[in-house]
């Protein structure tokens, strides 16, 4: 199993660290991973964009040009998802704030309303935890069922008050698709 | 006991590295895209009591890595691209000096000033020496960022062992993403190589006076040092050259590729293979010593090769020198910061072998 995503979004709504956390996972659930992200020199509102691999096999190439999957958190990162995924691939769209239909047919196009659902939660900062539900719930290609335990590893003991609202962020995500 | 996965970037992998490898020393100054590496040794350094200074420059920040090798500690410094090409003068000092030191360029495009993105248009100034006089020092090329941990850790072994400096050459890819690394053994300052030669501390140990310089006004002198450091070179071409290779046996042509290209490349073979052509792959891990006499042999099994490079074409000079007219060499590069993608060098692959 290789699973190659890219993520685009606007800087601030967690592109990155959607990424991070992605491939953390996959490590701990004992893939191979690699995460490279790409943003330009802004200091705000610059496009983030993140590739990341979670394979059974050793990755060749970190640059994720061919994705299997895409997510799309904003308007401005549709054109850029859209040109590149794989025939039949997955699109994975923040309905909150993109409002247009994709142009290309051959996609299975997945809307999640990330703001709307993480709001719900109490926490619009969390919508990119939604999305990341949506992508392992859709992709398959994270289990997810430690989630908790390795969230306590990766947050520092400072942050630990936020993981049931992130736990819930990943649920609501899983559970929109 | 065996130490868990860590997920890291490069820059921060190969910092760590240097550190349990027993840097006691490292001097910095910020550059994209490694900042996390001199943002890391600021932390980290400074927390077990090792020197960590951000010099005012380059240039100063490679001369005071001379100063503390002259003294005797393991030290090291970092940059990328414009900041390498500033330290040349300091790096042949330190060769002129026999000096160990560590150098990592975690190299972006260029010339000038370029971009932040990565590149691999330092292989001539990296392998040639880059600063004045005859001279060549270890070049080591990590494809990921276990390898670029590893490499680190044993850049200091290597460069205190033949006293010649070596340089690590990542590029802005292996510098900035994450994989999962598993960490080397933490080195004990006291069991680290001794250094007769060093300077400092004569007095209170009654050791006669050390000189560390490169300066010698006698052609006749200066001549033989050279002449003895070339036989190291010699010796080291012999013992230490490194490479990987992957399908090369049956292959019909050979991609050639270092870091990240050669990953690109290994993503290129995958597919070809799965088209049934016969690609093979062979990485360069040691830059300097070239592997040119593999290359030498398997152009005399009638293999083709296709250097693959993020620049317009360096490393392949290099190939063609150890190929020698035997067997004919294409390249395909990608420069500006711009990294080749697999379905181009496939593409690249195909033309030449008709298919």
């Amino acid at each position: 199993m290789t699973e190659k995503t890219f993520i685009a979004g606007f800087g601030g709504q967690g592109v990155i660290s959607l990424g991070q956390l992605w491939v953390y996972l996959g490590m701990k659930e004992g893939l191979k991973v690699t995460f490279f992200p790409f943003y330009g020199a802004e200091k705000r509102g610059g496009i983030a964009r993140a590739s990341v691999i979670v394979s059974t096999d050793e990755i060749a190439s970190p640059l994720v040009t061919k994705p299997d999957s895409a997510v799309v958190m904003n308007m401005d990162s549709l054109p850029i998802c859209e040109d590149i995924v794989k025939e039949g691939g997955y699109l994975l769209v923040n309905s909150s704030l993109v409002k247009v239909e994709p142009k290309r047919k051959d996609l299975k196009v997945v809307k999640v309303p990330c703001n709307e659902l993480a709001e719900k939660i109490g926490d619009v900062k969390i919508a990119n935890m939604v999305m990341m539900g949506a992508l392992a719930k859709v992709t398959g290609a994270i289990k997810m069922d430690k989630l908790e335990p390795v969230l306590k590893t990766f947050f520092p003991e400072s942050k630990h008050k936020y993981i049931p609202s992130n736990l819930a962020a990943v649920k609501a995500g899983m559970d929109a698709v | 006991m065996a130490e868990d996965i860590r997920l890291m970037k490069g820059n921060e992998a190969i910092a760590e590295a240097a550190i349990r490898a027993g840097c006691r020393a490292y001097f910095g100054y910020p550059i994209t895209p490694q900042n996390e590496l001199t943002a890391y040794m600021a932390r980290h350094m400074l927390d077990r009591k090792r020197t960590f200074i951000q010099a005012e420059s380059e240039v100063s920040a490679i001369n005071m890595v001379y100063g503390a090798a002259a003294a005797g500690a393991r030290s090291m410094t970092s940059s990328s691209s414009p900041g390498v090409s500033l330290k040349q003068e300091g790096i042949s000092y330190i060769c002129g000096a026999d000096l160990p030191a560590v150098i990592v360029n975690v190299a972006r495009s260029g010339p000038g000033l370029g971009g932040i993105s990565p590149g691999q248009a330092d292989y001539f100034q990296s392998t040639r020496g880059g600063g004045h006089g005859d001279y060549y020092h270890f070049v080591l090329a990590p494809k990921s960022v276990q390898e670029a941990a590893d490499l680190t850790y044993e850049a200091f072994d290597l460069s205190d062992e033949w006293r010649i400096p070596a340089m690590i050459l990542a590029d802005g890819l292996i510098g900035q993403m994450m994989e999962g690394v598993v960490l080397p053994a933490e080195r004990e300052l006291s069991k680290l190589p001794k250094r007769p030669y060093a300077v400092g501390d004569q007095a209170k140990q009654g050791r006669p006076i050390n000189h560390v310089s490169s300066i010698n006004l006698v052609p006749l002198e200066l001549e033989a040092s050279v002449r003895a450091r070339f036989e190291r070179y010699a010796k080291i071409k012999e013992t230490l050259v490194r490479y990987e290779e992957t399908q090369v046996e049956d292959a019909d042509l050979v991609l050639v590729a270092y870091g990240t290209s050669a990953r690109v490349s290994l993503g290129a073979l995958q597919e070809a293979r799965k088209a049934g052509l016969k690609v093979g792959l062979f990485r360069p891990i040691t830059l300097w010593p070239f592997p040119e006499k593999r290359l030498a042999e398997l152009a005399g099994k009638g293999k083709r090769f296709l250097a693959v490079e993020m620049s317009m074409g360096q490393m392949v000079e290099d190939v063609r020198l150890a190929v020698n007219g035997k067997a004919p060499v294409e390249f395909y590069g990608r420069c500006g910061g711009v990294i080749p993608t697999e379905d181009e060098v496939l593409a690249a692959a195909r033309k030449i072998l008709g298919k």
